[in-house]
């Protein structure tokens, strides 16, 4: 891969750098096969990939506590990782198999864990961000010191539901951090031709919510403003907006026909910012770990993947019982 | 020349209130816009401004009465020189509040729908209720709030949370006392902002709390509706049941009277439809509060819709520690052998009173009570219409796709060779609700109308 223009400087320990390198490397490669996939029919539907982004949510979860929530649109199958979701239950839901997280009902835009106190996963843009704000109501409420990440991308941001929310985290000071994954474009439309302003993070003006812009391909840029975040909204100061300047390097959905850019805007962003090659490089320049051990950790990666993807051929689809399970508490 | 001031209506469904307290006394000299008196309704206390100017000449109905009837003469009105003893020459003024319409004139009288007197059902003692048991007459605002109080008491998860249902104790009253006993952090006063806290009450359901989500009519959770479909009604589905969404949504629901197209609709088929949710519309005020009680308990979400005209009807409630509704039970209410009328929320009024007249004409129906339409209690009227042969359905919603048209489709599967007649189906006519007294009279379905099937189906 091209060398990025220029590697950061970095104070972030050795351990650090080789846990998100292998967290995004895994997302990244996830993502792939994922395509693979759908590609041979075993993936059916809707599939939209995060590969670029991978800094986002690793960076955040980095910050994130025991016990915190997150909530996200369908572009989800990253935040799933991030937060220690198991890969095969994943990739299994993505082919619509028994072993999925939802047994094969939910599919890719739909997955949830209680376990890991990720709450979906869905499909109506926009739909989470009041959802995650409710999260936080509730974490309040039962006072366990908890904070949501609602994370919404830049076409989300126009919906007016999340301004509805925004108006009630503040008034009621709800422990909730507002992440919008910034990847410039909202399925075929660019920032500039929906949004009167091209600073999202300053949304949450009018309602008296602090926001700040991060470099969302710089995975410990991200951790710290996560830091800030978390810090500021567990101290029961109310919410707190993070615009994740971020790129997603496929299209929206598999079915992109991409005509909305040009290949090399993409290529540029790939060579100059992108977030997994940027640690790569830490690591090396800093001495951490040599290629050979990269490699290593390459091939572990690729493992975790091929035996997801092998799980989610080999687990059974749902018995035809499952039809009629689950839509009754 | 001496005025009487008339006891205002200060709603569209109001018949009477209570002079809660007078400002002035006799022989005060009153300017127009003067605050008159304080006017105590079901719903709320307003003030009562003076139209005219002149003096207050004699108060006819003291303070701290109850039960006035709207267009009652309250007090007289002089002129300057008059005396307070010339009531006999008094002529009528046009009572008015700021904010309320002028009552119509005796000849028309504003279609009261909804019956003033207690509501007795004449059927077999219910089961889950202990014989013996004392009954306490309630009106349905009571009942709701009750049931909302009892669960709130038993479970601190449980919250309420809406458009004024805290300080200003409900927009139609049904929280009041609420936030007196459980305080802010459960009787949540939200901003105008129905999609926005609908979608974050399903996150904190989702979360592990109990929201009750007021609206203030279900007219407005159009705006929400995706939350309520798409989120509530979905997540245990697409979670593979590792998550619920437990949350009532519930208000006022159905037309209300002359507010005209876009506050009055029945929403009962719409939710009806969709897996995933419950659905209640009880008429009784024992019905609210036991369906409202089990609603709260219940893991999945529940639409509880409800119905302005009858909040403040008054039924026998029986006195319980814990009285429980069951879904999917619907309530026999009156049994009869010549045709089965099915029914829910306030078509039941329709329902019971052409039964009334129908018993006048050697005509026995029998009135069955849905009181929840999912689940829904197919097997009870299957089991009468086997019995009586003729069905009529009766509710206030659209025609198309109607609950009625669901119920003659499976009679028509389960029960094919017991008709005698084929099933009709009255509901509300197929146009949006108008203003007009009269025309809005003639959009909603009538007793008249459920005694006239009962007729074509009884060959009578």
């Amino acid at each position: 891969m091209a060398a990025r223009k220029s590697a950061k400087k970095s104070n972030t320990s050795k351990e650090d750098l080789l846990t998100f390198y292998r967290e995004m490397l895994l997302i990244r490669r996830f993502e792939e096969k994922s395509g693979q996939l759908y590609g041979m029919g075993l993936i059916g539907g809707f599939c939209h990939l995060y590969i670029g982004q991978e800094a986002v949510v690793v960076g955040l979860e980095a910050a994130a506590i025991e016990g915190d929530k997150r909530v996200t649109s369908y572009r989800d199958h990253g935040h799933m990782l991030a937060c220690g979701m198991d890969p095969k239950g994943v990739m299994a839901e993505l082919t619509g198999r028994e072993g999925g997280y939802s047994r094969g009902k939910g599919g890719s835009m739909h997955m949830f864990s209680t376990e890991k106190h990720f709450y979906g996963g869905h499909g109506i843009v926009g739909a989470q961000v009041p959802i995650g704000t409710g999260l936080a109501f509730a974490d309040k409420y039962l006072e366990n010191g908890g904070v949501t990440f609602a994370y919404f991308g830049d076409g989300a941001a126009n919906q007016g539901q999340v301004y509805e929310s925004f108006n009630m985290a503040s008034l009621w000071e709800l422990p909730v951090i507002y992440v919008i994954e910034n990847n410039q474009y909202a399925m075929g439309t660019s920032l500039q031709r929906a949004s009167s302003t091209p600073e999202i993070y300053t949304r949450g003006e009018a309602f008296g919510i602090k926001g700040e812009a991060v470099d969302g391909m710089d995975v410990m840029a991200v951790r710290d403003a996560g830091l800030r975040a978390t810090e500021y909204c567990r101290s029961g100061k109310g919410p707190y907006i993070l615009e994740m300047k971020t790129y997603r390097y496929r299209g929206h959905s598999m079915s992109d026909p991409a005509k909305y850019r040009t290949r090399e805007e993409v290529q540029k962003v790939r060579e100059e910012r992108d977030a997994i090659e940027h640690v790569r490089e830490l690591l090396l320049q800093g001495k951490h770990a040599s290629e050979e051990e990269l490699k290593a950790i390459d091939k572990e990666i690729k493992a975790v993947v091929n035996d997801a993807a092998e799980f989610s051929k080999v687990s059974p689809e749902p018995a035809l019982e499952e039809l009629w399970t689950d839509i009754y508490a | 020349m001496a005025t009487e001031i008339l006891m205002p209506a200060l709603s569209p469904t109001m018949e009477e209130g209570t002079l809660a307290k007078w400002l002035v006394k006799e022989g005060d000299t009153i300017q127009s816009g003067d605050i008159l008196a304080e006017i105590e309704t079901d719903k709320a206390t307003m003030e009562f401004e003076a139209v005219d100017e002149g003096i207050m000449g004699k108060i006819l109905i003291a303070d701290g009465s109850e039960g006035v009837k709207v267009n009652t003469p309250i007090a007289v009105m002089i002129e300057e020189g008059e005396s307070a003893d010339d009531i006999s020459s008094a002529a009528p003024a046009p009572s008015e509040a700021a904010s309320a319409p002028v009552e119509a004139p005796v000849d028309t009288p504003a279609p009261a729908r909804v019956a003033a007197q207690p509501i007795t059902p004449v059927i077999p003692a219910e089961a889950d209720i202990p014989a013996g048991t004392e009954m306490r007459q309630t009106t349905v605002r009571e009942a709701l709030r009750d049931a909302m109080a009892e669960e709130m008491r038993r479970d601190d998860t449980v919250f309420l949370m809406g458009e004024e249902v805290a300080e200003y104790q409900g927009a139609y009253k049904v929280s009041q006392g609420l936030l007196d006993e459980f305080g802010a952090k459960r009787v949540i006063d939200t901003p105008i902002t129905e999609h926005g806290f609908t979608g974050l009450a399903s996150g904190a359901a989702m979360a592990g709390l109990k929201p009750i989500v007021e609206f203030m009519t279900f007219n407005f959770a159009m705006q929400a509706i995706d939350h309520i479909i798409n989120t509530a009604a979905k997540t245990r589905y697409m979670s593979g049941g590792q998550m619920s969404c437990p949350i009532v949504f519930r208000g006022a629901n159905g037309a209300a009277s002359r507010v005209g197209a876009q506050h009055s609709q029945d929403y009962a088929a719409w939710y009806a439809q969709i897996p995933g949710l419950h659905v209640a519309m009880p008429y009784s005020a024992a019905d609210a509060k036991g369906l409202l009680k089990s609603a709260i308990r219940d893991q999945n979400p529940v639409v509880f819709l409800e119905n302005e005209l009858i909040y403040g009807t008054s039924f026998d409630v029986p006195v319980m520690d814990d009285y429980i509704v069951p879904f999917g039970k619907a309530r026999i209410w009156r049994e009869g052998t010549d045709v089965t009328i099915v029914s829910f929320g306030i078509g039941m009024k329709y329902a019971l009173e052409a039964a009334d007249e129908l018993a006048k004409e050697g005509v026995s129906a029998e009135v069955i009570d849905l009181r929840t339409l999912r689940p829904l209690d197919y097997d009870t009227v299957i089991q009468s219409v086997m019995k009586t042969n003729r069905c009529v359905t009766v509710e206030e919603g659209w025609p198309v796709a109607s609950i009625g048209n669901h119920l003659s489709a499976t009679i028509m599967e389960r029960a094919f060779d017991y008709l005698d007649a084929p099933v009709i189906n009255l509901t509300g006519k197929d146009v949006p609700m108008p203003y007009a007294a009269n025309l809005e009279k003639l959009a909603l379905v009538t007793t008249k109308e459920v005694i006239d099937a009962v007729k074509a189906v009884t060959y009578r």
